[in-house]
């Protein structure tokens, strides 16, 4: 293997218009600027190449939504890339067009992650989305035809107006599909945003209906035979011949505190125990890397022990038992016992590797607050 | 200057009766300072004071009169204090009692009058603030004249603001304070009416010269506690301070003992001469003793040290502050402090927050208790967690308790005295509008809220004021409070067996808000002994996890962690339960839904 990192991800901050709840970096429209951009962000590459493996695993478009971006600019940009082994591209439903699928599957993307967030149309009104649950439907076979079979579908729950049957129905439905791979969201409202402010006291009594809601979730998906192997991911398991591993390997790298590049604004890349962000600002962003020169970043030096916590807080989220080794200074070894004694955390014989129960994942935050020292 | 030409009097005033305008007039008037300079000159001699590092305040004070020397002794203004009040007294033959006209009498007024009419002084009594609008100095006047057994016509009407009248004060006190009657030739004997400390010359004695002659470098003693020292310096303050090598009978002044520990030298105590000691102290000693008590532990365990460091200096100043290092399961380490009442708790802790920077968790107040075991010896307990589970019988302090208000409030008063177990003793109307209760009660049914509810019951117009009088059996319980089958000393209170129930009751209820769920149900449960009187249930969480993390959350979601760690460590272990400092202080505010 050659050194450096071995996983990517491209912001695209795109979008029709902006819903809500959304926190992310996103641009409404400016459809003049697609193409402009995507030359930014492959100037930004090639400066940026020195730092990535020659082969890579993962590439992942994120957005905003990449797949409202002009057609031409997208595919400019995805032929334009790396090969990987596993290439993602986020897609809204209301944009997947017969002619798009085919084009993401000829440059090489095999795997799709479908904004579904409901199935409920009016549920789908609170968040701002203006697509129909039969919009979804098609987008999603439009992907089958064009050849894509592993698919990922995102999921809100904790939606204003959500009742818990709102909430099984949604699950039920996307079982129908049957994706390759679920991730279930609750919905994060953020202090201040106009969401926050129009669905405030619903917000609150939503608060305490997560609690069942996370557990239904958890509940259909796995009895439905997804392996629950991140605490908001699921997939099939890999017993479908040909199909192989069906988690997220891009995200996987992050959880498993890997390096990762981030190109675009307001991406975030961690290399060699340093962290940084892009810009957020479009404009800035695209009138440095025209002149050929990194953008403004925001720098965070990560110390060794801070990134040792990090692998605890990210791996802690997974199924798989966390390998300790030089993890264990900064792990509570007192912590580790009264936890086992409560049923949240198992750990070997010679606490080599620590797992969280199933309950211990549902309260996995509390639990890793209190193994860290 | 012979003791015929000598007047030694107290101002007794309630809060902002205007004790200390009258005083600044009297200063001006006799020409210790000029109207002009007072400020500046007062101020100034005490910024040259501190240049030289002595911070020694002055709580006498000698002017001069039309050939008279009259020295105006301080007298501590609160409620805790009355013994130190009595011995500032005692060290006077007549007192001012000034009352505010648009106020009338308050319950701190009459107390500290009777405590004069006690120590046989002789009252001169005073309308202030005639000059306001609301004045009714006529209705004062027979009030006060009532009280002290006076004819209304001998009562001075002044305005110590304009100055009004003020003259009249100072005749009247040469006039009818009669002179200090001490024997010149007896063996010295010296009452100190209070104490300060200074950081480079030791402690200082506040004393009234009773018999004899003391001189400067006689070597001392403290009759009751046995201690020796020399006189450094003798002197009195005009207001600045002036050594003058002698104090004789009669006079008042102070004392530079050159002791570096407050409580050798106690208030109350007599000083004699070593080379010819008196047979006899001066009447009236007490060993004040610390009623009220309670835990103080430091926010941050690591802060122990300077906590103690902290006491051990407020104690030089402080002779009546008592403290212990007691060890809590849930607190860690910090001390039971001794206290003589709520506001000298509250003084305390003020100053050690403010003066010395510490955070501390202060844990319910409670009072000195004396237990018999079954065929054992009485002792003292300070702690509820230390009252046995076993006793024979159990005394606490009773007060009487002084209360005043408008007329209107007197079925208000009852109905919460009688809810303090508190036994009615007396009534009075002081005039038409205001009546004067006295009551006895157990000291611990005041050491909560008593004094809030008394204001919010009144609208504030009751006032109150308290003595402590004796230790008296009572049918009381210890109450435990055990957080997931674990007992937590500092909760543990002890109440009368009656309230047991209800408050047991709303203690695990404010419990139970007080605590955060935690990965397990945890039980709440007060207790006496092995029977449970209240449970409550705190349950699980079954969520507490961040749903989304990927890349760009990684440095959000870890600060987050971080938080969320940060506030655990703010809490308390007790067992496996994590328990935040406010639940300590539930059991300061059961009373809370009484009172909406």
């Amino acid at each position: 293997m050659s050194p450096g990192a071995r996983h990517l991800y491209l912001h695209l901050p795109f979008c029709a218009h902006r819903c809500g709840y959304c926190d992310f970096v996103t641009v409404v429209g400016r459809h003049s600027q697609h193409a402009e951009y995507v030359e930014a962000l492959l100037a930004e590459l090639e400066l940026e190449r020195g730092v990535l493996s020659a082969e890579l695993e993962t590439v992942f478009l994120g957005g905003g939504t990449p797949t409202f971006t002009e057609p031409e600019a997208l595919e400019r940009l995805l032929s334009s890339l790396p090969p990987a082994n596993e290439v993602t591209v986020e897609a809204n439903p209301e944009t997947v067009t017969q002619e798009l699928a085919r084009m993401l599957r000829a440059q090489g993307v095999n795997r799709i992650s479908l904004g579904v967030q409901s199935f409920r149309p009016h549920l789908l009104e609170v968040l701002d989305r203006v697509v129909q649950p039969d919009t979804v439907r098609r987008a999603f076979y439009h992907l089958r035809d064009a050849g894509f079979d592993n698919i990922s579908f995102d999921l809100i729950y904790g939606i204003p107006g959500q009742a818990a049957s709102d909430l099984d129905a949604d699950l039920a439905d996307a079982l129908e599909l049957g994706p390759e791979h679920l991730s279930c969201y609750e919905l994060e409202a953020k202090p201040g945003t106009r969401f926050t402010h129009a669905h405030g006291d619903e917000l609150e009594r939503q608060a305490e209906a997560m609690e069942s809601y996370f557990e239904l979730v958890v509940e259909r998906l796995t009895g439905a035979g997804y392996r629950w192997y991140e605490t908001a991911n699921f997939c099939r398991p890999s017993d479908r011949p040909g199909l192989g591993d069906l988690r997220s390997r891009h995200n996987l790298a992050y959880w498993l505190g890997r390096d990762y590049l981030g190109l675009g604004v307001g991406a975030v890349s961690t290399i060699a125990g340093r962290r940084w962000r892009n810009t957020p600002r479009l404009a800035a962003y695209m009138e440095t890397l025209k002149r050929g020169t990194v953008p403004e970043r925001e720098l965070e030096p990560l110390s060794c022990d801070v990134l040792r916590r990090e692998r605890v807080m990210l791996g802690l989220r997974l199924d798989e038992p966390l390998v300790l080794g030089d993890l264990a200074r900064v792990v509570d070894d007192r912590a580790v016992s009264r936890l086992e004694l409560l049923g949240l955390v198992r750990s070997d014989a010679g606490r080599q590797t620590l797992t969280l129960t199933r309950r211990g994942r549902f309260l996995g935050g509390g639990v890793t607050a209190d193994l860290l020292t | 200057m012979t003791q015929d030409r000598i007047r030694n009097f107290s101002i007794i005033a309630h809060i902002d009766h205007g004790k200390s305008t009258l005083a600044d007039r009297i200063l001006e008037l006799t020409n210790a300072v000029s109207s002009r300079d007072m400020r500046e000159q007062v101020l100034d001699s005490m910024d040259l004071e501190r240049e030289r590092g002595i911070t020694i305040k002055a709580q006498a004070v000698r002017v001069e009169w039309k050939g008279h020397q009259l020295n105006l002794i301080d007298t501590p203004g609160h409620v805790d204090f009355t013994y130190e009040v009595s011995r500032s007294l005692q060290a006077c033959e007549g007192a001012l009692l000034v009352v505010d006209a648009a106020q009338g009498t308050q319950a701190q007024t009459l107390a500290n009058a009777y405590l004069a009419i006690e120590n046989n002084l002789d009252i001169v009594p005073v309308v202030n603030k005639i000059d306001l609008p609301s004045a009714d100095p006529d209705a004062v006047a027979r009030e006060i004249a009532d009280l002290i057994g006076d004819d209304p016509e001998h009562v001075l009407r002044i305005s110590a603001k304009t100055g009004q009248g003020v003259e009249d004060v100072l005749d009247a006190i040469v006039e009818r304070v009669p002179p200090p009657s001490g024997d010149l030739d007896a063996p010295a004997r010296a009452l100190i009416f209070d104490s300060s400390y200074d950081q480079y010359r030791g402690v200082v004695a506040f004393v009234r010269v009773v018999d004899g002659r003391f001189s400067t470098r006689e070597p001392l003693r403290a009759m009751a506690l046995g201690t020796r020292f020399e006189a450094e310096e003798l002197g009195f303050f005009s207001p600045t301070r002036s050594a003058t090598g002698t104090l004789e009978a009669g006079e008042v002044g102070y004392v530079i003992t050159g002791l570096k520990d407050v409580s050798r030298l106690r208030v109350g105590d007599t000083i004699t001469s070593e080379r010819r000691p008196a047979a006899e102290p001066l009447p009236g000693y007490k060993d004040v003793k610390p009623m009220v008590f309670s835990g103080l532990f430091p926010t941050d365990s690591d802060a122990y040290p300077e906590l103690r460091d902290a006491l051990e200096r407020l104690k030089l100043n402080d002779a009546a502050l008592f403290y212990e290092p007691e060890t809590s399961q849930a607190l860690g380490f910090g001390f039971r402090c001794g206290f003589l009442g709520l506001l000298h708790m509250e003084i305390v802790r003020e100053r050690l927050e403010r003066e010395f920077d510490l955070d501390l968790i202060v844990t319910a107040p409670n009072v000195a208790y004396r237990v018999k075991p079954p065929s054992g010896e009485w002792k003292e307990v300070h702690t509820p967690s230390d009252m046995p589970n076993e006793v024979e019988e159990v005394e606490e302090p009773y007060i009487k308790a002084s209360i005043i208000v408008p007329k209107e409030y007197v079925g208000a008063i009852m109905e919460l005295n009688n809810d303090r177990r508190g036994n009615f003793d007396h009534m009075e109307y002081l005039s038409e509008q205001r009546v004067h209760l006295t009551y006895e009660l157990p000291l611990a049914e005041i050491v909560l809220d008593y004094y809030d509810q008394l204001k919010s019951r009144t609208r504030g117009y009751a006032s109150f004021d308290y003595d402590v009088i004796d230790f008296r059996p009572g049918k009381l319980v210890r109450v435990d409070v055990l957080v997931g089958g674990e007992p937590v000393d500092a909760l543990s209170l002890v109440i009368h067996r009656d309230s047991a129930y209800d408050r047991g009751r709303l203690l695990v209820e404010r419990l139970r808000e007080e605590i955060p769920r935690q990965h397990f149900d945890v039980a709440i449960q007060a207790a006496i002994g092995a029977r449970v009187i209240a449970r409550e249930t705190v349950k699980a969480r079954r969520k507490d996890v961040l749903a989304k993390c990927y890349g760009g959350d990684i440095s959000r979601k870890r600060k987050l962690l971080e938080k969320q760690k940060a506030g655990k460590k703010r809490m308390k272990q007790v067992g496996m339960v994590e328990v935040p400092q406010e639940a300590f202080l539930a059991v300061l505010n059961l009373n809370d839904e009484k009172k909406s």
